[in-house]
């Protein structure tokens, strides 16, 4: 019986094929926006979780100045402390709990190779780095204790800066200008792409710490220190840990705040995904408007269509309908309807999402709930809109219904 | 008066339209009995109330006041789905134009009544293809209307009304539509039908030469039964 009804409201669908993609069309717009929006949105979360992780996972970054969250003028009032060895040294000596500590001071420099140059951003730091960051070397060999001990002229390279002046060829051994001074490459970092604000992460040159700052920076001051947790420590408990250290070992009395900040990269991970995700939702939930919109103009068709039939649902309540099959009738054509435009709507949106992840390069990531969602939810519209015409239909007089021209 | 024992009984039957001044009645208490397997023509001017007094008999609508009595139920204070219920148990209809689902072919017309017996797709068929073969349509199952004559579609109403074997045959000027050869072919279905199956039929028409083929006329004027004469009677 509900198979007849099926292929009966297939077959009306398809006496009027322009007709019934008009109506679709509403359905179709609407969940194919909601697919897209959802389908890109959790990519872009994905996108900048996995950013983030690529700066290292359970990471705390400690920079010199107050934090910027206790406002007020910061450091203006005062100069800003520069980080030093001694916190870094009283950081590996006394802090528990830490996979990697690392310092790093960088600057955008002029990198030159024969006639090719570029600007890449130069990183004085220690071999500790590569742990802290999750950064792996896809050859040759990290600075040894000596050479980071001695700021010997060595450095590790990114991609970018590879494939601009090597192209296909192999880096390792070259030697390259940094600024005025002469650096021999040891080896090659692997890729890690753009972060989510189109920073190339890979424009990079790592160099030991004291080469950087006698040969490039001119002075002994350290930007930022790493620490990357172990595995049973989470970088909430050691964050406490850290301010402790540091707030002894530059002295700072318990009346005065910190002049540092140490910012924990797994909370700003959190915070920027469920940004994300909050913005996702929105997108969706205007995308989901379009869809109430689709459903009014699958009642209004169906009302076209019930009064059209008339004769026809005379004809039925005539030879012996009972209202409840009209009614099933009339709705299951709308579901069917509805239907049919959820999932031309869903292909359509999965295509978008998956044009959409390629321009922006991140992750295609086609969620079976979200789908699922959709063919549910299309399948109530047409329920919900298609359920007043359908009363309507059931509701006829078969006398009137069978004088109807 | 038999109205118990009577297929369809009509009892001081009153249909009103209308309030107050503007009240009309349609029927204005009509006594009617038909008996099983009876052929009865209904005749009558416009607005004499036979349309009325059919639609009542079809169960298809019901008395302001008075008691309808079909097979012995009181068919007039059912409410719309207990009717429908019974239309599709016990009476076929047969209209003047035809009423056919278009694009619709013969076959699936035929079944139509079926499906809302919940009969299988199969028994369906079968019994399908026999009424319209008892009509003489054989060949033509596969047709829609848009490709059959009118004598041809009222053939297919005709087998969609008796597919369910109905006790009552309701047909309302079922030859209006067709010239005098295919009212006639028509109108020998008909009493062949009434004569082989015992299906009681009752007939709407305004053509003398279509109600002689029945046995008995009746006709209505202001909302009465003005004659009721059997050709018995009268021979």
């Amino acid at each position: 019986m509900i198979w007849e009804t099926v292929r009966l409201s297939l077959r009306s669908i398809r006496r009027n094929v322009l007709r019934s993609f008009l109506t679709l069309l509403g359905i179709v717009i609407g969940v194919a926006a909601v697919i897209a929006m959802l389908t890109i949105g959790s990519g872009t979360t994905a996108k900048v979780k996995s950013d983030i992780a690529k700066l290292g996972s359970n990471l705390l970054v400690v920079r010199p100045g107050r934090p910027a969250s206790t406002g007020g003028p910061g450091g203006l009032d005062q100069a800003v402390r520069p980080l030093a060895d001694k916190d870094v040294a009283a950081l590996v000596a006394h802090l528990t709990g830490a996979r990697a500590i690392a310092p790093a001071s960088q600057k955008q420099v002029r990198v030159i190779f024969g006639t090719e140059s570029l600007t890449s951003g130069v990183t004085g730091t220690d071999s500790a780095y590569l742990d802290a960051r999750d950064w792996k070397l896809v050859s040759g060999r990290p600075f040894s204790d000596s050479e980071t001990r001695s700021g010997t002229g060595v450095c590790l390279i990114g991609e970018t800066v590879r494939q601009q002046f090597f192209g296909a060829g192999e880096p390792d051994g070259e030697i390259i200008r940094v600024n005025r001074t002469s650096c021999k490459i040891i080896g090659l970092l692997e890729p890690k792409g753009y972060t989510g604000f189109g920073q190339d992460q890979d424009n990079v040159v790592l160099m030991p710490l004291a080469a950087y700052q006698r040969r490039i920076a001119g002075n002994r001051d350290i930007d930022n220190i790493y620490v990357a947790a172990d595995d049973r420590t989470p970088t909430t408990e050691l964050q406490p840990r850290v301010e402790d250290i540091l707030r002894d070992t530059r002295r700072i009395t318990p009346d005065r705040e910190d002049d540092f900040s140490i910012r924990d990269m797994t909370q700003i991970a959190d915070a920027m995904a469920s940004a994300t995700t909050t913005m996702t939702g929105m997108l969706g939930a205007v995308a989901g408007v379009s869809l109430l919109v689709g459903g009014i103009g699958i009642m209004n068709i169906m009302l076209v269509s019930v009064t059209e039939r008339t004769r026809e649902i005379g004809i039925r309540l005539a030879i012996g309908a009972h209202e409840k099959h009209i009614l099933i009738q009339f709705l299951v054509e709308a579901t069917v309807l509805s239907l049919l435009g959820g999932i031309i709507g869903i292909l359509i949106g999965l295509a978008l999402a998956g044009l959409a992840s390629a321009a922006l390069t991140i992750p295609f990531a086609p969620s079976p709930a979200v789908i699922l969602l959709a063919v549910g939810f299309s399948a109530l519209i047409g329920m919900v809109f298609g359920f007043f015409p359908a009363l309507r239909g059931a509701r006829l007089d078969p006398i009137d219904a069978l004088r109807h021209e | 008066m038999a109205a118990n024992a009577a297929l369809i009984g009509f009892d001081t039957v009153w249909k009103s339209y209308g309030q107050g001044e503007a009240k009309v009645h349609a029927l204005a208490g009509v006594d009617l009995a038909i008996q099983r397997g009876e052929f009865v023509a209904i005749m009558g001017p416009s607005g004499s109330g036979k349309s009325t007094a059919m639609n009542i008999i079809g169960c298809l609508d019901t008395p302001t006041a008075g008691t309808y009595s079909f097979m012995g139920i009181d068919a007039g204070r059912l409410d719309r789905n207990r009717r429908a219920l019974l239309r599709n148990l016990y009476i076929g209809f047969v209209f003047q134009g035809y009423n056919l689902l278009p694009r619709t072919t013969a076959a699936e017309n035929v079944e139509l009544p079926l499906i809302y017996r919940g009969a299988p797709a199969r028994e369906r068929r079968d019994l399908a293809m026999q009424a319209l073969a008892e009509v003489g349509l054989v060949g033509r199952e596969h047709h829609t209307p848009a490709e059959l004559s009118g004598g041809q579609q009222q053939r297919v109403a005709i087998a969609r009304a008796i597919v369910t074997r109905p006790t009552l045959l309701v047909a309302d000027e079922p030859t209006g539509n067709l010239d005098t050869a295919r009212t006639h072919e028509i109108m020998e279905l008909l009493t062949r039908l009434n004569r082989d199956l015992g299906l009681t039929i009752a007939m709407v028409t305004h053509e003398a030469d279509v109600a002689d083929y029945a046995e008995r006329t009746i006709r209505f004027l202001d909302g009465h039964v003005a004659s009721d004469s059997s050709k018995l009677e009268v021979a």
